[in-house]
């Protein structure tokens, strides 16, 4: 009887007109990233505006279009933290990155000359 | 059996189903976590690599730009098929989910062409995962070859994970009479996930490296 309680007695929340908003969102998103990248801003200010609407893209995706807002708390605490965690974990090279930029040659004429 | 059901209807109160989702459903968030993980992993090497070097914006509005963001209205629209098939399949409208599922896996087709007309451009300008067109290194002297490495690697990944979801929603819509709404959803999932891949590599790939004026 339990078993047959999972799923079954779920409805799928969330109406199409909410979709169809959602999916307005999305492109209207877009069409504003898309216009960043015409007008040209500086690189620092694209980086960081783009990967802002970029993550608020993602979050309505999964909240709307993937359910994952109609769900269970639980299931929600556990993919959600672990994730966002282990992603900004990946940061943790860009200092290296930064510094290997600084030592590198700019053109030929500046090789290295010291051998090895 | 009422104590289980009391479990059930806390948050924390755990029970035989913590979750509240079929095993199935859990699988495939499982799965979009470690995908997911893939792709960051992917675009954060992208990023590192592109920060220790000269790198090339070579991406003219028009028509690199342009055709790129039809791509993404395509998969963006192809992510509403997606939604009304599963709204759809919880009525149990079948065939009318069947319809809305053939409609997104066209929109993936369709993404996949324009996707590779967008590749031939780029090999036909000489670009090839490990060497860069005469004309880009020319213009940004000392720029790393691994542009294009990291260009084919992460679009040629993501291009990948709409043509596996294409053949999966075929294989959905062919069976939807057989499936559990969940099944459907389950697609959905994927599917929504693979878009969302794209909302990441449109920005950074693409409009990231937008030709200079």
């Amino acid at each position: 009887m339990t078993t047959h309680a999972i799923g079954d007695d779920e409805h799928f929340a969330g109406s199409n007109r909410l979709f169809i908003s959602v999916w307005v969102w999305l492109l209207a998103l877009t069409g504003f990233e898309v216009f960043l990248g015409y007008i040209q801003l500086p690189l620092l200010y694209m980086l960081v505006i783009l990967l802002g609407a970029s993550i608020i893209k993602a979050a309505l995706i999964v909240a709307y279009f993937m359910h994952l807002r109609f769900e269970r708390l639980n299931l929600i605490l556990t993919i959600v933290p672990a994730l966002v965690i282990a992603i900004c974990l990946l940061l943790m090279f860009f200092p290296d990155s930064f510094r290997s930029k600084a030592l590198r040659s700019t053109g030929p004429a500046q090789a290295p000359t010291e051998s090895r | 059996m009422a104590t289980e059901a009391q479990a059930i209807a806390g948050d924390w109160g755990g029970g035989v189903h913590p979750y509240r989702v079929g095993h199935r459903k859990l699988g495939m968030w499982l799965f979009i976590m470690s995908d997911s993980l893939t792709f960051s992993s992917l675009l954060i090497g992208y990023a590192y690599v592109r920060a220790s070097n000269v790198w090339p914006t070579p991406f003219r509005f028009y028509p690199s730009i342009v055709f790129s963001s039809v791509m993404t209205l395509v998969l963006l629209s192809s992510s509403l098929t997606m939604v009304m098939a599963v709204s759809a399949s919880s009525r149990a409208q079948r065939s009318a989910a069947r319809k809305w599922i053939l409609a997104t896996a066209v929109l993936g087709a369709t993404f996949i062409v324009l996707h590779l007309f967008e590749w031939r451009h780029l090999i036909g300008e000489g670009l090839s995962p490990f060497q860069l067109p005469a004309e880009w290194v020319e213009k940004w002297p000392g720029s790393t070859p691994l542009f294009g490495a990291t260009f084919f690697g992460i679009t040629g990944m993501h291009m990948f994970h709409v043509f596996t979801g294409c053949i999966y929603l075929l294989v959905v819509a062919g069976r939807v009479n057989k499936l559990k709404h969940e099944d459907v959803e389950i697609s959905g999932l994927y599917w929504h996930f693979v878009d969302l891949v794209w909302m990441f590599v449109f920005p950074m790939i693409y409009l990231l490296s937008i030709w200079p004026k």
